[in-house]
């Protein structure tokens, strides 16, 4: 006779309905998702990091009012060593983004990375300004993008949650960090600096313009930079 | 008749000078014949002066004519008449009153002045960033490098002929986006897809990426030897990632130990080229972008521009419009200083506490100005000639009077109360903060500080007073003072100013009643604003942080500024960081930084 047809079916294993909420059968990752995301997405502990407007609401959130700890982020911590997440709170310059690169490549597995407000995401008002990168997600991996200029600190902590729902969808099994490869990957080249910021990726684009487009004066090529004047 | 127009006569009355400036002036045109002018450029002021012979004007106005603060140091490309131009303005601190202003001009093709640095060490970083900016070498400078970019990047960015990677044109608003509008990512029109471009033919070689040595370079290493005990230097950074730099700000220290035997600050980590962007836009397109100079006292940054176009302009502005201005800056000024005396006590150990009382007081101020222009700190509440909104009727559910009145004579008063409480007296604070990071007062002056710093050191010197704009002389109020250049000074205050800013806006509020449904701007739409006349500008205001200028100048008819200059308060006042910092333990350094209450937006601009 067939068991009654409620109750949870997994495989040819039929749980009957009184034992549901006792017995549990299926794979290990599906015991230990939920108790790993649960651990992690409460308790993310961002790098102290302000890069401009956009920081002083980050600061704003994590202070009374907004309280973070609300959601076990106010650990801010001074160092990537110990940092989950790197908010990337206001306007990323070419001067900046070489060591912005270098913090997040010190950060430990798995790392974060929230974008806030229009600078951080696209270069925002500044866009247009020779020193501005135009979004932080030409050098490295955005998890989630919160607008604004800058965005209130209501806008922040629904950044955060929907970071935290990111991390709800995470498995073990297929976590990036634990399924390697290559061991260089998730490691993102520092940019660096020339007469321009120059993105190591891009080498070859670069001679291949470069080749397009000769100096005028080849004496210029070689020097590439103007003469700046030492100490006197 | 006809004789007396030929001949004149003996008896000529002596000159009357309305103002120290205009006395210094003429005194200087006596004292060097020959090479000082009067500007005769139209709508300019002050003196044309020849290159070689600025060092002794300056030494003149400063050791003769009372004229002790340069104020602001600034480059001009002219580039119709192939002529690189510099522009000093100076001020008297005793007498109080308007600029000597300084022009010099050079060929653009060997653009050479001699610096300024001996005579005033405040145009140390300024004149940097004239070069950095414009390519001028400043004859002399001890340490003239790039300051806002990187040594090594290619080209100076302010020159007229100089173009951005998206460069669309000279001047917005862009044909493509008006009228008919188009569409298109920036990054589609660049073969790299980035914000980057390169001289043609350029080949990366690795050579090149070396940006960091020049900045250790400058630093002393020499000491006379400890007795007894050889020790070596060490040399330190901090930043710019660290968390008691206020942001992106870098200091690279040298230690004996843990004293500090040299300091230099490394700036531009957040140089996002307000100036550049500023000759693009027309006018009423630079006004949100100076909410993000001082990005803590935005209204009181539009304060300082509307003041310079207005005066460039000779735009009147109506009565309540200037109380709403006076309302807004105080209390922006209050806002600022809580956020800045919560950090200073971070920084001298009291962690987040202090900070923490000090920010939920700041929120009244943060929604105030949020039902007043709808952003908590990016106000864009100025326009030229007025302001944009007038008073909403509601804050948080209270009606907006009431709301004022129970801050301003009740939450604010008791948080200053509260923190008098707490910090002032606190044995703590007060060992760490009694005698350390000392600023003499001519140091104070010579190094072009301002604000809240120059006061500290005993200079009684506020714009509000020295020369009054708005309607600050109706007002009554006191000079905050202190007279030991600490930084418990500074802390001090601090303190006494919002409490002044508390006494002023108790005197505002009762001329916003009377003057309620009053007109609050003048008529002519802003967008179509132009420059009746050409000429320059210099308009300043008393910011938290100091004295906020702005440099405009303008052709005839045209809708845009062909030169925008911002005097930056807290990047000056970093001139007095090394020269305060030598000799002292290196967690001083944090808290000295913390007392001279820096802005990276504003230092970088």
């Amino acid at each position: 006779m067939a068991v009654a047809n409620t109750g949870a079916v997994n495989g040819d294993v039929v749980v009957p309905d009184e034992l549901a909420n006792n017995v549990f059968i299926g794979t290990i990752a599906k015991v230990l998702d939920p108790i790993y995301n649960w651990s992690r997405r409460n308790s993310i502990w961002p790098v102290t990091f302000g890069l401009a407007c956009c920081a002083i609401e980050m600061i704003c959130t994590a202070s009374s009012r907004y309280d973070l700890a609300r959601f076990g982020m106010e650990v801010f911590r001074a160092t990537p060593r110990q940092s989950d997440l790197m908010i990337i709170s206001g306007t990323v310059t070419k001067k900046m983004v070489p060591t912005i690169v270098r913090l997040y490549n010190q950060m430990p597995e798995p790392r974060y990375v929230l974008s806030m407000g229009a600078c951080a995401s696209g270069g925002g008002p500044f866009k247009e300004g020779y020193n501005v990168v135009d979004g932080i997600d030409k050098f490295l991996p955005v998890d989630v993008y919160v607008p604004g200029c800058p965005p209130t600190p209501q806008a922040l902590i629904n950044g955060l949650i929907a970071l935290q729902e990111k991390i709800d969808q995470q498995s073990i099994a297929t976590a990036p960090w634990y399924n390697k490869k290559d061991p260089t990957a998730g490691i993102y080249p520092v940019p660096v600096l020339g007469p321009d910021l120059v993105d190591l990726r891009q080498l070859d684009l670069i001679r291949r313009e470069a080749a397009k487009h000769p100096a005028e004066d080849p004496a210029r090529a070689t020097e590439a930079e103007p003469q700046t004047a030492g100490p006197q | 008749m006809s004789e007396a127009i030929l001949e004149p006569t003996a008896a000529e009355p002596a000159p009357v000078f309305h103002t120290p400036a205009q006395e210094a002036s003429a005194r200087l045109k006596e004292l060097f014949p020959d090479v000082v002018s009067d500007e005769t450029r139209e709508g300019y002021e002050g003196l044309a002066v020849y290159a070689d012979s600025l060092p002794e004007i300056a030494k003149a106005l400063r050791d003769e004519l009372g004229f002790n603060y340069l104020s602001s140091v600034t480059g001009v490309d002219n580039i119709e008449e192939g002529k690189l131009e510099a522009v000093y303005h100076l001020y008297s601190i005793a007498r109080g009153g308007g600029p000597v202003v300084l022009h010099v001009q050079v060929d653009r093709n060997e653009p050479v002045i001699p610096t300024l640095v001996p005579v005033f060490r405040g145009a140390e970083f300024q004149e940097r960033e004239a070069f950095d900016m414009f390519g001028i070498h400043f004859q002399g400078h001890p340490d003239l490098r790039r300051i806002l970019t990187w040594d090594g990047f290619n080209g100076y960015p302010l020159r007229k002929d100089w173009h951005e990677p998206f460069f669309e044109e000279q001047h917005k608003p862009f044909g493509s986006r008006w009228p008919e509008g188009e569409v298109f990512r920036a990054e589609e029109k660049t073969p790299y897809g980035k914000n980057v471009q390169y001289p043609a033919g350029w080949l990366p070689t690795g050579d090149e990426y070396d940006v960091e040595t020049d900045v250790y370079l400058g630093l002393s290493y020499s000491r006379d030897a400890t007795p007894g005990l050889r020790t070596d230097k060490v040399t330190v950074n901090l930043g710019p990632q660290h968390p008691s730099t206020h942001g992106v700000f870098r200091m690279v220290v040298t230690l004996d130990g843990e004293t500090i035997i040299d300091l230099k600050p490394v700036m531009g980590y957040l140089h996002r080229n307000h100036e550049k962007i500023g000759e693009r836009n027309t006018f009423i397109m630079n006004m949100p972008f100076t909410d993000r100079l001082d990005y803590l006292s935005g209204v009181s940054n539009n304060f300082g521009y509307a003041l310079t176009v207005e005066k460039l302009f000779g735009l009147s502005v109506p009565e309540r419009a200037e109380w709403l201005r006076i309302l807004t800056a105080e209390l922006i000024r209050i806002g600022n200083h809580l956020w800045a005396l919560g950090f200073l006590l971070n920084d001298l150990g009291a962690l987040q506490t202090p900070m923490l009382y000090f920010y939920i007081e700041r929120e009244l101020i943060v929604d105030f100005f949020e039902a007043l222009t709808g952003s908590r700190m990016m106000h864009n509440y100025m326009r030229f000639g007025g302001v944009a909104y007038d008073l909403p009727d509601e804050v948080r559910g209270v009606p907006t009077m009431k709301y004022l009145e129970e801050m301003v004579f009740n939450r604010l008063p008791r948080v200053l109360e509260q923190g008098d409480e707490l910090m002032t007296g606190n044995e703590i604070v007060r060992a760490r903060s009694i005698g350390v990071g000392y600023l003499s007062p001519a140091d104070a002056i010579n190094m072009s500080a301002a604000g809240p710093l120059l006061r500290a050191s005993g200079v009684p010197y506020d714009l509000r007073r020295a020369e009054p704009y708005s309607f600050y002389d109706r007002l009554d109020f006191d000079i905050a003072v202190r007279y030991n250049g600490d930084i418990y000074d500074r802390y001090l205050v601090r303190m006494d100013e919002m409490r002044q800013s508390l006494r002023i806006i108790e005197q505002v509020l009762p001329h916003l009643r009377r003057t309620e449904g009053a007109p609050i701007i003048g008529d002519k739409p802003q967008y179509a604003l132009r420059a009746p006349r050409g000429g320059e500008s210099y308009g300043r205001v008393e910011n938290p942080k100091g004295e906020l200028g702005f440099y405009v100048t303008a052709k005839r008819r045209d809708g845009n500024p062909s030169r925008y200059h911002v005097r930056a308060p807290s990047f000056i006042n970093l001139t007095t960081l090394g020269p305060m910092s030598r000799g002292y333990k290196v967690a001083d350094v944090v808290a000295i930084l913390g007392s001279i209450d820096i802005v990276l937006g504003e230092v970088d601009r």
